[in-house]
C-alpha cells in the first residue's frame, strides 16, 4: 500500500537496470576500445601489439595530418565566430521585439539545417559554389568556412535564445530608465548578461564544425582535407592505428570544449 | 509662462488601453493629476486599478493611448524613457547582476557621459545617503533583500532626477524592515527635495508618508488630497472603505433629520439630501456607555488588540457597528452585555446611498 502511494519512479520499471547498462555499453565500449587501441604498438587497427605512443608520433609528423588539422581548426574558428554572430542577431530579433507575423517561419528558416538531410544541403552547396567558383575564379577556404557557418547557426542559436528568453527584460527597462540609449543598453546590459549563452553557442558551433564530414567532403576542393575527411580518405587505403590516434585527439578536444561549456552554463545559468 | 509651471508632473486626460479588439484591457480611463514640485505623492488603490500603468506612462515605458504627460510644463508624452529626467525604483529592484553595487549606482551618470571623477564622488555620496558605503564592491546577489532595496534607491537617486517613481518598493520587505524603510524614504525625500511619486496598496503606508494621496479604482482617480482630508472626508463609499476601517449604516432622512436603528435621530449636515442615505462612521468615533444612555445596543463580538479593543455591537434593528475603545479606559465588556451607543454627530459623513 505504501509503495502505491509513492510518485512514479522510472527506476522501478522492470528491465530498467538492464536497459541502462546495455545503453552505456553500446555508447561507450566502442569509444573506450578506440582510445585503448590508439596506444597500440602494432600495425593493425584491431590487433594488440603492445603499449606505445608510436602512432601519435607518426600522426604528428605526417604533413598531411598537420595541414588537415590546421585547416580543421581554422575553419572551425571562423565558422563558430560567423555562426555565433548571426545566431546572436537572430536570437535578439526573435525575442527582443514585439511578436510579428511570420515569426514561426523565421524559426524554421533558422533551424533549417537541423531538418533538411545533410546530404541534400551538401549537394546543393556543391552545385551553388561551383557556379561561384566559375564566375569568380576563387577556390580558397572561404567556401568551406561559409558552408560550416551556415549549418552551425542553429546549434549556436539554441543556447543563446534559451539564455535570452530566460533573461528578465526588466534589466533593459532599468537601463533605459537610467539614460542608456538602445545601443548603450545592448552594450552595457544585454550583451554582458547574454555572454554565457554566446560562449556556449560558440563552443557548440566549434565542435559541430570540427566534426563535419558530409558537407565538407562535397564542398572541399582538391587539397582541402580536414581531419575527418582525411581519415575518411585513409579508409579507402590501408587503415592504420594512426586514425585511432587522430580520433582520440579529436575526442579529447571535444570533451575539453564541452566540459568548459557545461561549467559555464552551470555557473551562470 | 504656462499655468502648469509650478507642477513637477501633470497628467492630462491620460487613458491607457492594452491590446486591441476583444482582448483590449483598459488600465487607465481618463486620469488628470497635478503633482507639485518637491511633493511626496502617493498613488493608492487595490490591485489592478492601474497604478503601475500610470507610473509607466510617466516613466516612458508605455505610451498613453490618449492624453498627455507634462514634466515641469513640457510635454514629454512621446519622449523615450532615456531622455526623461525621471528615475524609477522597481518593485523587483531590477539591479544589474553583472555590476557591483557602486557600478549599479553609477550606471545612470555613466550613461549620461559624466566624467569619471564626478561619477565616483556622486556614487560615494549617494551610497552614504543610504548607508551602504561598506558594500560598494559587492555584487547585488551577495546582499539581503533590504540592502538590495537600498541599492535600487541609491541607483535611482544618483543622477539627481527631477522626479523619482517608486512602484511598491517596500512590498517585498518584512514588516519591521518596511517600517524602517518608510522613515528612511521620507527622510531621503526631504533631504534631496526630489518629487516622489510612490505607489502602494497599503493604506497605512500611504497615510503616514504622503503629503498628498491619490486614490485610484478601476483605472480612475477618485480623490486627491492630503491624508487627513481623505481620511476625514472621503468622497464616496469606496474611498471611505479603502482608507481605514469604516462602519456603513443605511439611514432614512425625514424632515431633514437622520434616523438610524429603531428610530433614533441625529442632526447631521445633509445639504438637502432626502430619502435613503449611507452614513460612514469611523470605529474610533463610536463610544460605548452604560445601558440607558444613547442608543440601546448589544455587544456581539469583542476582539482584544492590545491598546485597543474592537467591539461589534448590534442595534435594535440588527444593523451592526464596530467601536474601537482604548482598552484601559472602560471596564472590559463581555459578549451579550447591553450598552448605550454614542456617536459624535460631527464625525458622521454622509455618502450617496
Ligand atoms: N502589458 C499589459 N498588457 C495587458 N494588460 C495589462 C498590461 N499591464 C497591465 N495590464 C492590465 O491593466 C490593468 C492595470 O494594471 P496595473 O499593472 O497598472 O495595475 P496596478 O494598479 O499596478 O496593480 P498591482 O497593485 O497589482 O500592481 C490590469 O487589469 C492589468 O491586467
Ligand atoms: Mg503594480
Amino acid at each position: 500500500m505504501m509503495a502505491r502511494s509513492r510518485n512514479f519512479d522510472i527506476t522501478r520499471l522492470p528491465g530498467f537496470t538492464l536497459i541502462a547498462v546495455l545503453s552505456f555499453v553500446l555508447l561507450y565500449a566502442p569509444i573506450i576500445t578506440l582510445v585503448i587501441y590508439s596506444f597500440n604498438g602494432g600495425n593493425s587497427v584491431n590487433q594488440w601489439g603492445g603499449l606505445s605512443l608510436k602512432w601519435y608520433a607518426i600522426a604528428a609528423q605526417n604533413e598531411a595530418v598537420q595541414s588537415a588539422a590546421i585547416r580543421s581548426f581554422v575553419i572551425a574558428i571562423w565558422a563558430s565566430i560567423i555562426a555565433t554572430t548571426v545566431a546572436t542577431m537572430a536570437a535578439l530579433g526573435t525575442s527582443r521585439r514585439a511578436k510579428f507575423k511570420g515569426q514561426t517561419f523565421i524559426y524554421i528558416v533558422i533551424n533549417q539545417p537541423l531538418m533538411v538531410p545533410e546530404i541534400v544541403t551538401a549537394v546543393a552547396l556543391l552545385l551553388f559554389f561551383s557556379w561561384i567558383k566559375i564566375a569568380t575564379g576563387y577556390a580558397g577556404l572561404g567556401y568551406l568556412i561559409l558552408a560550416h557557418s551556415a549549418f552551425c547557426v542553429p546549434f549556436a542559436y539554441l543556447p543563446i535564445k534559451a539564455r535570452l528568453d530566460g533573461m528578465d527584460t526588466a534589466m533593459e527597462t532599468a537601463a533605459a530608465d537610467l539614460y542608456a540609449s538602445p545601443l548603450q543598453t545592448f552594450r552595457h546590459v544585454t550583451l554582458p548578461l547574454l555572454m554565457p549563452g554566446i560562449g556556449a553557442g560558440a563552443m557548440l558551433a566549434f565542435i559541430i564544425s570540427l566534426d563535419d564530414v558530409i558537407i565538407t567532403e562535397f564542398v572541399k576542393s582538391a587539397g582541402q582535407d580536414t581531419l575527418p575527411t582525411y581519415m575518411l580518405g585513409q579508409l579507402r587505403r590501408a587503415l592504420t592505428p594512426e586514425v585511432n590516434a587522430i580520433s582520440t585527439v579529436l575526442l579529447a578536444v571535444s570533451v575539453a570544449v564541452l566540459t568548459v561549456f557545461f561549467l559555464i552554463t552551470r555557473k551562470r545559468g | 509662462m504656462s499655468v502648469t509651471n509650478g507642477f513637477a508632473v501633470v497628467a492630462r486626460n491620460v487613458g491607457k488601453t492594452y491590446g486591441e479588439g476583444k482582448s483590449a484591457v483598459t488600465a487607465l480611463g481618463n486620469v488628470s493629476l497635478e503633482i507639485r514640485k518637491g511633493e511626496f505623492f502617493t498613488l493608492l488603490g487595490p490591485s489592478g486599478c492601474g497604478k503601475t500603468s500610470l507610473l509607466r506612462c510617466i516613466a516612458g515605458f508605455e505610451t498613453p493611448t490618449s492624453g498627455a504627460i507634462l514634466l515641469s510644463g513640457r510635454d514629454i508624452t512621446y519622449d523615450p524613457p532615456n531622455s526623461r529626467p525621471i528615475n524609477t525604483v522597481f518593485q523587483s529592484y531590477a539591479l544589474f547582476p553583472h555590476l557591483t553595487v557602486a557600478q549599479n549606482v553609477g550606471f545612470g551618470l555613466k550613461m549620461q557621459g559624466k566624467p569619471k571623477a564626478e561619477i565616483a564622488s556622486a556614487t560615494a555620496r549617494v551610497l552614504a545617503l543610504v548607508k551602504l558605503e561598506a558594500f560598494a564592491d559587492r555584487l547585488p546577489q551577495q546582499m539581503s533583500g533590504g540592502q538590495q532595496q537600498r541599492v535600487a534607491l541609491a541607483r535611482a537617486l544618483a543622477p539627481a532626477p527631477e522626479v523619482l517613481l517608486l512602484d511598491e518598493p517596500l512590498s517585498a520587505l518584512d514588516l519591521k524592515l518596511r517600517k524602517e524603510m518608510q522613515g528612511e524614504l521620507k527622510r531621503l525625500q526631504i533631504e534631496t527635495g526630489i518629487t516622489f511619486i510612490f505607489v502602494t496598496h497599503d493604506q497605512e503606508e500611504a497615510l503616514t508618508m504622503s503629503d498628498r494621496i491619490g486614490i485610484m479604482s478601476a483605472g480612475d482617480l477618485l480623490q486627491v488630497g492630503p491624508p487627513r482630508e481623505i481620511y476625514n472626508n472621503p468622497v464616496n463609499r469606496f474611498v471611505a472603505d479603502f482608507i481605514g476601517e469604516t462602519n456603513f449604516l443605511t439611514a432614512e432622512v425625514r424632515n431633514n433629520v437622520v434616523r438610524i436603528g429603531a428610530g433614533h435621530e441625529f442632526a447631521v449636515p445633509l445639504n438637502g439630501r432626502q430619502g435613503t442615505i449611507t452614513l460612514a462612521i469611523r470605529p474610533e468615533q463610536v463610544s460605548l456607555g452604560p445601558a440607558g444612555t444613547g442608543l440601546p445596543a448589544k455587544v456581539v463580538e469583542a476582539t482584544y488588540l492590545g491598546t485597543d479593543t474592537h467591539y461589534t455591537v448590534a442595534l435594535q434593528d440588527d444593523s451592526r457597528l464596530t467601536a474601537r475603545i482604548q482598552s484601559n479606559t472602560t471596564a472590559s465588556l463581555e459578549v451579550g452585555d447591553q450598552v448605550g451607543l454614542m456617536i459624535d454627530p460631527n464625525a458622521i459623513r454622509v455618502l450617496e446611498a
